[in-house]
């Protein structure tokens, strides 16, 4: 392989890394503190696309607005699933609220599919995001270096909340002793209504890049992404931002390389993943930056 | 609490069942096709359905990994029973691999073997995965499942990758499916009824008290998920066989989510909620075709053209999950000794 | 102290967790026949000790010891099959199960027939299980809980399963029963029974029995011997008197002595 091709994939990696990475966010905070698996997590991704697609088809706003509106209305759509389908089934045994989740995400999914028809649909590419640039003999999209710029920015600011306010820390606090915290009087449904809204916003946000990147979106486009991140959440550590973050890019750099270097596994692209999580889940299951969530005995 | 199989209520159970034949062998001659393929299907879906209730509702092993099972199953069967001219027309793009084109063998045979190869693959995946707990357990076998679907696709020379297998002999009628169904029942209602059956229940109701007592609970998970894996792997081959047409993305998450659904809405924990939640799911599920469009229903309905039916699916279990988690049933069984204190009047207690 | 050999000893047993020192240089050797007592304050570390000769924790240090033979290290249920059975503090009984399913579940590590074979209807094992309900039944009987065989455990008052869970103990034919606060929540009409009801089935089933307790008047009633454990180590052992008149354990259970008099 040429050191331009090597170096094209290498971008290619850290966009499907930043991606991943966003959408892993959601789910380990939503695990750290709920420890639920937010199965219609990877379908909050699909609707910041489909938002935006149909802001700017529409209702014919700036693109730039449309996906604002978007990103805001996906953290809604993220909270007032809480409400509805987890917040009830807090006191009831946990699998009852994964049920719930799997029950969500079927629905939104084929809801979509009723609502919006299984035809994928074109995305708006605004031209200065496809023009190819070149840097000697390497080309990439401009998305390849504004996708981790803008997820990057994104975490940041969201690890600003998360360490620096006081939201925040009631967030690391319910993660920790949901109990204790909610003794100390802090509106424990508030904070995990914040970290549902956040964690969707930062899905939304992938989408809607995702969307840019492989500019057909349709019902079901959330699925796979969504099983990969939740993965890449695990490698890096459940319940860590960070770990969630670094979990994404090493998922993206080995589905791209694996396949840039031995093509004949293409096919076996999607498998990649779900070996590498039972390989973690076998070897080290707090992931690489983790800690131990234990059950007491 | 006695049920079916003390041999007191032998007679009553010997009637139940040619009942049951008379039932075929009218349904046979007197109903349409669409109707048996109803029935067909309400046979097979229970005996994945009591398959899953024995990993999760009796021994608490939230388990995702279903439809990964029934493949198994599905292929291995199907390979047995494929006529030779059908295999050398399908395999287009690689021949089939020594020893499948050569073995085959009668349809008994051919599903038991589905049932056994998924149980050995249960084992397998068993013994690493079952360490873990609860919900990631449920990824973790998910996982299995899709890897097994990915493999499948991509394993031409053994499954025909993404094209599948096609033209599979239509041998799952009534009277295999419900004799499978009844075979899956008997065994289950026996394991369950034995102490091992308690032992199931109590690892699932406290692991450490289940310890405590002697019990080594891995051992014991181990057995129960590949026995369930065994019966999902039936489940598949009798599938194949009804749909005659196979191939891996018919046994994506969305399979496993209908027999999870079937399981939830019977009862978590009750044999008899499974065998009713298979009849009313199906039965639903057929129904609601008819509220969304009308449509061609010559193959089986998870191959499924999605829709409002799916819509309203997902939503009925959600509300069940909210606001009825015992299903159907609950834990409860329906047994002889309950018809019959209902049939006589202040019948003697226990 | 007998001179006979004992049922269970542990020898220097000490455990770490991570940077805490959970219980250290426990050494006990209990009598064959016997009714022994491990107390002392809350947080002492005596149900970390259990949890220990139950296999539930392995010691960083030391052995235990039963009949002679080394357990330590063991898992849960091969300790439970080797012979020693217990109570937990806060009563785990399998909830979703009646009365008598929960005895016949202990009774389970005894079986001899395979899961297999009830399905296949062996006869053998047909056998086996009635045979386990019948002494099951008399399990039950002598706790005076046979009436309510087939209700749901958890419907049991409080009182009755403690009971159960001493019952269901027992079907594990134990040589050695580890009692984790028996008498918690009893009021002093329950604790005689059950004090009379330890003695009784020390008897019959021909046990050795070794109880953790808070209630002294059980305590000094039923054993015959006592350790006791404050700031997980042992601080003193000796006969109900001995310990009485101790200065270090009435200093340690200074408080709350003086609400539960000896």
């Amino acid at each position: 392989m040429s050191f331009e091709m090597f170096v094209q994939h290498l971008f290619n990696a850290l966009t499907l890394g930043s991606l991943y990475g966003l959408v892993a966010i959601g789910y380990t905070m939503v695990y750290g503190i709920l420890r639920l698996i937010n199965f219609a997590h990877g379908d909050i991704f699909m609707l910041g696309a489909y938002f935006v697609f149909f802001g700017v088809t529409l209702t014919k706003i700036p693109w730039g607005i449309a996906i604002i509106l978007a990103v805001a209305a996906s953290a809604v759509c993220g909270i007032v699933i809480d409400r509805i389908a987890y917040r009830p089934l807090r006191d009831a045994p946990r699998i009852s609220a994964l049920i719930s989740a799997i029950g969500v995400s079927f629905f939104i999914e084929n809801l979509s599919l009723v609502i919006f028809t299984g035809l994928p649909k074109p995305v708006y590419q605004p031209e200065w995001l496809v023009e190819i640039i070149s840097f000697g003999n390497v080309r990439i999209l401009p998305l390849a270096l504004i996708v981790p710029a803008i997820a990057f920015a994104l975490v940041g600011g969201l690890l600003w909340v998360v360490y620096r306010t006081k939201p925040g820390l009631a967030m690391r606090s319910i993660s920790k002793d949901i109990e204790t915290t909610r003794l100390m009087g802090v509106s424990v449904d508030k904070i995990i209504a914040l970290t549902f809204g956040l964690g969707s916003a930062l899905a939304a946000a992938s989408g809607i890049m995702w969307a840019l990147r492989y500019p057909q979106i349709h019902p079901f486009m959330g699925v796979f992404p969504g099983f990969k991140a939740f993965i890449a959440a695990v490698l890096g550590g459940i319940g860590s931002i960070q770990g969630a973050m670094v979990g994404g890019m090493l998922l993206g750099l080995i589905e791209i390389m694996a396949v840039a270097f031995f093509p004949a596994l293409s096919g076996y692209r999607d498998a990649f993943a779900f070996i590498l999580l039972i390989v973690i889940l076998l070897m080290k299951p707090t992931g690489l930056m983790g800690e131990k969530l234990e059950e007491k005995v | 609490m006695k049920t079916k199989e003390t041999p007191r209520y032998l007679v009553p159970s010997l009637v139940a069942v040619a009942l049951l034949a008379l039932f075929i062998w009218w349904a046979n001659s007197h109903l349409d096709n669409y109707k048996i393929q109803v029935l067909n299907l309400i046979a097979i879906n229970s005996i994945l359905a009591l398959s899953l209730n024995l990993i999760y509702g009796f021994t608490g092993m939230f388990s995702l990994g279903h439809a990964g099972f029934m493949a198994i199953g599905a292929y291995v069967s199907s390979l047995l029973i494929l006529p030779q001219v059908q295999k050398d027309m399908i395999y287009i793009i690689q021949p089939l691999a020594w020893p499948f084109s050569v073995l085959q063998a009668p349809f008994f045979v051919a599903v038991l073997a589905g049932g056994l190869a998924a149980a050995l693959l249960g084992l397998l995946i068993a013994i690493p995965v079952l360490r873990l707990g609860g919900d990631y357990l449920g990824i973790a076998t998910l996982g299995f499942a899709e890897i097994i679907r990915v493999v499948f696709t991509n394993l031409t020379p053994v499954t025909n990758g993404a094209l599948g297998l096609k033209g599979i002999p239509d041998y799952a009628n009534l009277w295999w499916n419900f004799g499978w169904c009844l075979l899956t029942l008997f065994f289950m209602i026996r394991l369950v009824n034995s102490n091992f059956g308690n032992v199931l229940k109590a690892i699932r109701d406290d692991e450490v008290a289940a310890r405590a007592m002697g019990i080594n609970t891995f051992k014991y998970r181990v057995v129960s998920f590949s026995i369930g894996a065994f019966f999902a792997g039936i489940g598949g081959a009798l599938m194949a066989s009804l749909v005659t047409t196979i191939d891996p993305k018919m046994f994506g998450f969305l399979l496993t989510f209908n027999v999870l659904m079937i399981v939830v809405a019977g009862g978590l924990g009750s044999l008899t909620g499974s065998i009713l939640g298979s009849a009313v799911i199906t039965v639903l599920l057929e129904w609601l075709r008819f509220v969304e469009n009308p449509v061609d229903i010559g193959s089986f309905h998870l191959e499924g053209i999605p829709g409002m039916r799916m819509v309203i699916f997902s939503l009925l279990l959600i509300l069940i999950i909210l606001f009825r988690r015992e299903g159907l049933m609950g834990m409860r069984e329906l047994s002889w000794d309950a018809i019959l204190r209902r049939f006589s009047r202040g019948g003697e207690t226990r | 102290m007998s001179e006979r050999a004992p049922v269970l000893e542990t020898k220097d047993v000490t455990i770490r967790f991570g940077g805490l020192t959970a219980v250290s240089n426990f050494n006990i050797a209990v009598p064959r026949g016997g009714i022994v007592g491990l107390i002392g304050p809350n947080g002492a570390g005596k149900t970390t000790c259990f949890n220990i000769i139950t296999g539930f924790y392995k010691p960083t240090k030391g052995e235990v010891l039963l009949e002679g033979k080394p357990i330590t290290g063991l898992p849960p249920h091969k300790v439970c099959e080797a012979g020693i059975a217990r109570t937990f503090q806060n009563i785990r009984l399998f909830y979703n199960e009646t009365v008598l399913q929960n005895v016949m579940i202990g009774g389970f590590v005894r079986q001899k027939s395979h899961w297999w074979m009830h399905p296949l209807m062996i006869p053998s094992c047909t056998r086996e299980e009635k045979d386990l309900r019948d002494r099951a039944m008399a399990l039950l009987e002598s706790v005076g809980l046979d009436n309510v065989a087939d209700e749901t455990s958890n419907s049991l008052p409080y009182g009755a399963q403690r009971r159960l869970e001493i019952a269901r103990a027992l079907a594990t034919k134990p040589k050695f029963l580890l009692l984790d606060e028996p008498a918690a929540g009893m009021n002093p009409q329950e604790s005689q029974e059950l004090m009379a009801f330890i003695k009784k089935i020390r008897t019959d089933f021909d046990l050795t029995i070794l109880l953790i307790e808070h209630d002294m008047k059980v305590v000094m009633g039923v054993c015959e011997y006592i350790w006791v454990l404050d700031y997980r180590i042992l601080i003193a052992e000796g006969n109900p008197e001995q310990i009485r008149s101790n200065p270090r354990v009435i200093e340690a259970y200074l408080g709350e002595e003086a609400t539960q008099n000896a």
